[in-house]
C-alpha cells in the first residue's frame, strides 16, 4: 500500500512539474514581449523608450531579426553568418567583461557601425533617438535585463608609442595564447584549429582572417581591437583573454596584429624593417 | 486685357490657339504617362533586406535608401563587391502594372454628325474613357562590377512594348577614398531628391510631378523638365551618414536623346545640395535647394530646305531653381515639398528651340518655328516666367500600407506675349496677342494608397488605388480652364 502511495505520488509529482511552463527563451511569446515594453535604454541624456522603436524594428530589422527577436526572420536560411537571438541576450560587442550583458552604448554604437563580414549594415541614418529607442527595443527580447545588470566597462589605458620591442613582444603574445590556432601564423584564418570552430548554437564560424582587408566586427580602431581581445565575443570561440594577458601585453598584441593586416600602418612598416617573421608554434615558449 | 481675350476668343486663329494649347497639354500628359520607377528586388536579394528597408514605399527611397544609392548601391560593407555573391546571381528586376482605369476630360471638341453626316461643327463636351489596361515594362539592372564601381541600365517600354533606354550609367565611387567624390557618366535621372522615377502615383497626371515639366503653353523649350532623364556626367558627394550632400551635373541639352540630333554643342548645368538635421523622434530632416541653368538650340540649319539633325546653333539660355524640404513628422507622418521658380528666354517662349522634333508641331498645325539668321523678335515678347510648388504628404500606417496625398499649383507670373503684343499678332507658337495672365496656370491633386500584402527581401506587390484631379487654365478649346480627372486601381509587381 505504501508503496502503490509512493509510486501514485511520484507519478502526480512528476505531472505536475512537466506541466509547469518551462523558462525556455524560445517559448516567448507577443504577450510575453509586451509585458516587457516599458524597457528603457540611457545613453548620455537621450531615454530611449522600447515602445516607440516597434515601427522602425519591424520597417528595418524584423526580415533578419524576426518579429520576436529570435533571429528567425524569413532571411535567416539565406544569411550566414545567422542574425542574432536577441532573446538570448549574449552580444559579440561589448565593452563589459564575457559573460556580462553589454552597456547601452554598445549597442547604441554597433547599430550605427553595422557589423562587416554579415549581412548587419551600417544604420547610421537614424536619429540618436531611434538608435536609443531601437536598443531599448532590442533588450525587452530578453529576460537577462529584466534580471541582470550590464557588466562594468573595462578600463582600457592609454595607448603607448609604438616600438619595434613592442610589435615584438606582441609576436611573442600571439604565440603564447596561442592565437595563431585560429587565426594562422600568418594571420590568414587558417590555423589548425580553424575549420572545427563552431558558435555557441553550434553553427560552423570563421577566425577572423587579419590580411583580406575586412574591418574587425566590433570596431576597427586600435581601442576597438584592444576590446576585443580582453572582452571576448561572446556566442563564439573567441574567447576573452583578460585573464592571460597583462593591459602592457594587450597594446603590444595590439600592434603586433597591425602587421598581420593588409592596410598600410607605421607597424606594418617597422615590422618590414625588423625583418620580423611569423610565430613559429613549434618553438619552445619565449624564443620566438 | 479681357478686351483682349474676347478679341482672341472670336478671331480665327482662336480655334488652332486653342487646339494647339490642347495639343501641347495632351501630348505633354500622353509623353509623362510613361513610369520609370527604381524598385529593386535585385538589391534586396542580394543584400537580405526587406524593400521597407531601403524604401518608404517602394518605389519611393527612405533615408537608408538614399544613403545606398548615394553610396553607389553599396551599403559600404565587404558584401557589396559581386565576389561576395552566388556565381549564378543576375541582378535584373522587372516591373509592370496591370491596371483598370478611368479618364474624364472635361472639354473636348466634338464633331457633330446629322443623318450620318458631319455638320461641320464641333461642340465641346466631356470625353469618358474606362478600361483594363497597362503599363510599360521596366528592366531594371543594377550593382556593383566592382567595389566602388557600380552601374545602372533601365530599358524600359512603352505598353506596347516599344522601348528605349532610360538610364544606362556607370558610377565610379569613393574617388581618393573620400564620399565626397563619386562620379556618373551615361543618361540618369537629376539629382532631385524627391525622385520623380520613384513616385507613388500612376496615373498619367498623378504619376509625374506637373512642377518637374511643367513649360509655359506655347514655349518650346522641352530641356527645362527637371524630371527628365539627361545625358552627361555628375559629379555628386555625401558626408559619410548623408547628412550633407550635393551633386553638380552637366549634361547635354538634348532632352536625353540619343545621337544628338536635338541640339549641338548646347549644355545645361544642374546642382544640388541639402543638408539634414536629426530632429529626435521626429525623424531626420532635410532642407536643400536645386538649380538648373543651361542653353538649348533654337535655330536647326537646313539642306536643301530640311532641317539637318544636331545642327542647332543659336543657343538661348533658361533656368529653374527651387528649394526642397523632406519633414518627418515621426514614424507615421512625412511631407515633401518642392519649389520652383522658372525662367525661359523669350526665344524659347516665343516657340523657338524644338523645331528638329520628328512630329515637329501639332498633327496638320504649323509646323514648329525655327529661328534662322535675322529673325526678330516681336517687340511684346517677355521671357516668361513662374512659380510653383508641391506639396506630398503621407501617411505610412505600417511598412505595408500608405496613404498619399500631393497638391501642386503653377502659376505664370510673366507670359511669353506681354501685354504690348499687338492684339491681333498671331506668334510663331500659335498664340494670338498678349496672353491673359492665368493661361497655362495648372493645379493638380492626387490621392490614393499602396497596400503590400506582404514585404520581404524577394518581391514587390502592392495594391494600388488612385485618383487625380487636374486643372489647367485656358487650356480648353473655348479658352476657359480644361478639367482632367482620373481613377486608378492596379497591381502594381516587381520581382
Amino acid at each position: 500500500m505504501r508503496t502503490r502511495l509512493q509510486t501514485w505520488s511520484l507519478l502526480v509529482g512528476a505531472t505536475a512539474v512537466l506541466a509547469l511552463p518551462m523558462p525556455s527563451w524560445a517559448q516567448l511569446t507577443q504577450s510575453d514581449l509586451a509585458s516587457r515594453m516599458g524597457m528603457e535604454s540611457h545613453i548620455g541624456k537621450i531615454t530611449g523608450h522600447a515602445k516607440d522603436a516597434k515601427a522602425d524594428y519591424r520597417r528595418y530589422c524584423v526580415g533578419c531579426h524576426g518579429e520576436l527577436g529570435d533571429g528567425n526572420g524569413e532571411n535567416f536560411p539565406w544569411v550566414d553568418p545567422k542574425p542574432r537571438d536577441f532573446q538570448l541576450g549574449i552580444f559579440k560587442c561589448r565593452s563589459t567583461p564575457t559573460g556580462t550583458l553589454p552597456t547601452d552604448k554598445d549597442l547604441f554604437d554597433t547599430i550605427a557601425r553595422g557589423l562587416d563580414r554579415s549581412n548587419m549594415p551600417q544604420w547610421s541614418t537614424f536619429t540618436k533617438q531611434e538608435r536609443a529607442d531601437l536598443v531599448a527595443w532590442i533588450k525587452h527580447f530578453s529576460p537577462r535585463w529584466a534580471n541582470e545588470k550590464p557588466g562594468t566597462p573595462i578600463q582600457i589605458p592609454p595607448e603607448p608609442d609604438v616600438t619595434a620591442e613592442r610589435i615584438k613582444a606582441g609576436r611573442d603574445v600571439y604565440a603564447r595564447v596561442q592565437c595563431w590556432k585560429c587565426h594562422g601564423v600568418l594571420g590568414q584564418a587558417n590555423g589548425p584549429s580553424a575549420a572545427t570552430l563552431t558558435d555557441d548554437l553550434g553553427r560552423p564560424i570563421a577566425a577572423f582572417n587579419f590580411t583580406e582587408g575586412a574591418k574587425p566586427k566590433c570596431g576597427d580602431t586600435d581601442r576597438d581591437i584592444y576590446r576585443i581581445f580582453m572582452t571576448g565575443l561572446d556566442g563564439t570561440p573567441m574567447p576573452s583573454f583578460a585573464d592571460n594577458i597583462k593591459p602592457d601585453e594587450a597594446w603590444d598584441l595590439v600592434f603586433y596584429l597591425r602587421t598581420l593586416m593588409s592596410q598600410n600602418s607605421k607597424e606594418k612598416t617597422m615590422a618590414k624593417q625588423l625583418g620580423l617573421k611569423p610565430v613559429d608554434p613549434n618553438a619552445p615558449a619565449g624564443q620566438q | 486685357m479681357r478686351m483682349g481675350m474676347q478679341s482672341r476668343i472670336g478671331g480665327k486663329s482662336t480655334r488652332f490657339q486653342h487646339f494647339l494649347a490642347f495639343a501641347l497639354v495632351l501630348v505633354f500628359l500622353i509623353l509623362s504617362g510613361n513610369q520609370n520607377a527604381n524598385a529593386l528586388p535585385a538589391f534586396a536579394r542580394k543584400y537580405g533586406l526587406r524593400c521597407s528597408a531601403c524604401h518608404e514605399s517602394w518605389p519611393m527611397l527612405n533615408y537608408f535608401g538614399q544613403k545606398f544609392k548615394d553610396n553607389g548601391y553599396q551599403l559600404m560593407n565587404d558584401r557589396d563587391a559581386p565576389i561576395w555573391q552566388n556565381p549564378g546571381y543576375w541582378p535584373v528586376t522587372f516591373r509592370i502594372t496591370p491596371i483598370w482605369h478611368r479618364v474624364s476630360t472635361g472639354k473636348v471638341l466634338i464633331d457633330q454628325y446629322a443623318g450620318g453626316v458631319a455638320t461641320g461643327t464641333a461642340v465641346q463636351q466631356r470625353l469618358e474613357t474606362s478600361g483594363f489596361d497597362l503599363s510599360g515594362l521596366d528592366f531594371h539592372t543594377g550593382g556593383t562590377l566592382e567595389k566602388n564601381i557600380s552601374f545602372y541600365v533601365l530599358p524600359s517600354s512603352d505598353p506596347t512594348a516599344t522601348f528605349h533606354f532610360e538610364t544606362v550609367m556607370g558610377r565610379l565611387d569613393n574617388l581618393f577614398g573620400t564620399p565626397w567624390i563619386n562620379i556618373k557618366f551615361g543618361r540618369f535621372e537629376l539629382d532631385n531628391l524627391l525622385s520623380e522615377k520613384r513616385i507613388l502615383t500612376l496615373t498619367a497626371s498623378g504619376g509625374i510631378y506637373q512642377l518637374y515639366h511643367f513649360a509655359p503653353a506655347g514655349d518650346n523649350n522641352l530641356m527645362g523638365a527637371i524630371g527628365q532623364n539627361q545625358l552627361g556626367a555628375e559629379l555628386m558627394g555625401h558626408s559619410n551618414d548623408d547628412r550633407t550632400r550635393y551633386s553638380a551635373a552637366l549634361v547635354s541639352s538634348s532632352v536625353g536623346n540619343v545621337n544628338l540630333v536635338t541640339t549641338s554643342n548646347a549644355y545645361t548645368g544642374y546642382f544640388t545640395a541639402s543638408q539634414a538635421f536629426d530632429t529626435g523622434r521626429l525623424g531626420v530632416d532635410r532642407i536643400g535647394g536645386y538649380a538648373m541653368v543651361g542653353q538649348t538650340s533654337t535655330y536647326y540649319r537646313t539642306s536643301g530646305g530640311t532641317l539637318v539633325p544636331g545642327s542647332g546653333i543659336g543657343n538661348k539660355g533658361f533656368h529653374r531653381e527651387g528649394l526642397v524640404g523632406q519633414f518627418y513628422f515621426g514614424q507615421h507622418v512625412d511631407m515633401q515639398v518642392v519649389t520652383q521658380h522658372g525662367w525661359d528666354s523669350a526665344w524659347l517662349g516665343q516657340g523657338y528651340g524644338n523645331a528638329i522634333n520628328p512630329s515637329n508641331g501639332a498633327p496638320g498645325g504649323t509646323p514648329l518655328p525655327n529661328n534662322p539668321p535675322g529673325t526678330t523678335l516681336n517687340p511684346g515678347s517677355l521671357a516668361p516666367t513662374w512659380n510653383g510648388v508641391l506639396v506630398e504628404p503621407h501617411y505610412v500606417y505600417s511598412p505595408q500600407l500608405i496613404f498619399i496625398g500631393r497638391y501642386e499649383t503653377i502659376r505664370m507670373s510673366r507670359q511669353s506675349n506681354g501685354p504690348s503684343y499687338g492684339p491681333t499678332t498671331i506668334a510663331p507658337n500659335g498664340l494670338e496677342g498678349p496672353t491673359p495672365s492665368n493661361f497655362g496656370d495648372t493645379s493638380t491633386f492626387t490621392i490614393g494608397y499602396r497596400y503590400n500584402p506582404f514585404m520581404t527581401s524577394r518581391a514587390g506587390f502592392a495594391w494600388h488605388n488612385e485618383y487625380n484631379w487636374l486643372h489647367v487654365d485656358g487650356a480648353a478649346p473655348d479658352g476657359t480652364a480644361l478639367n482632367k480627372s482620373e481613377l486608378l486601381v492596379g497591381f502594381d509587381f516587381d520581382f
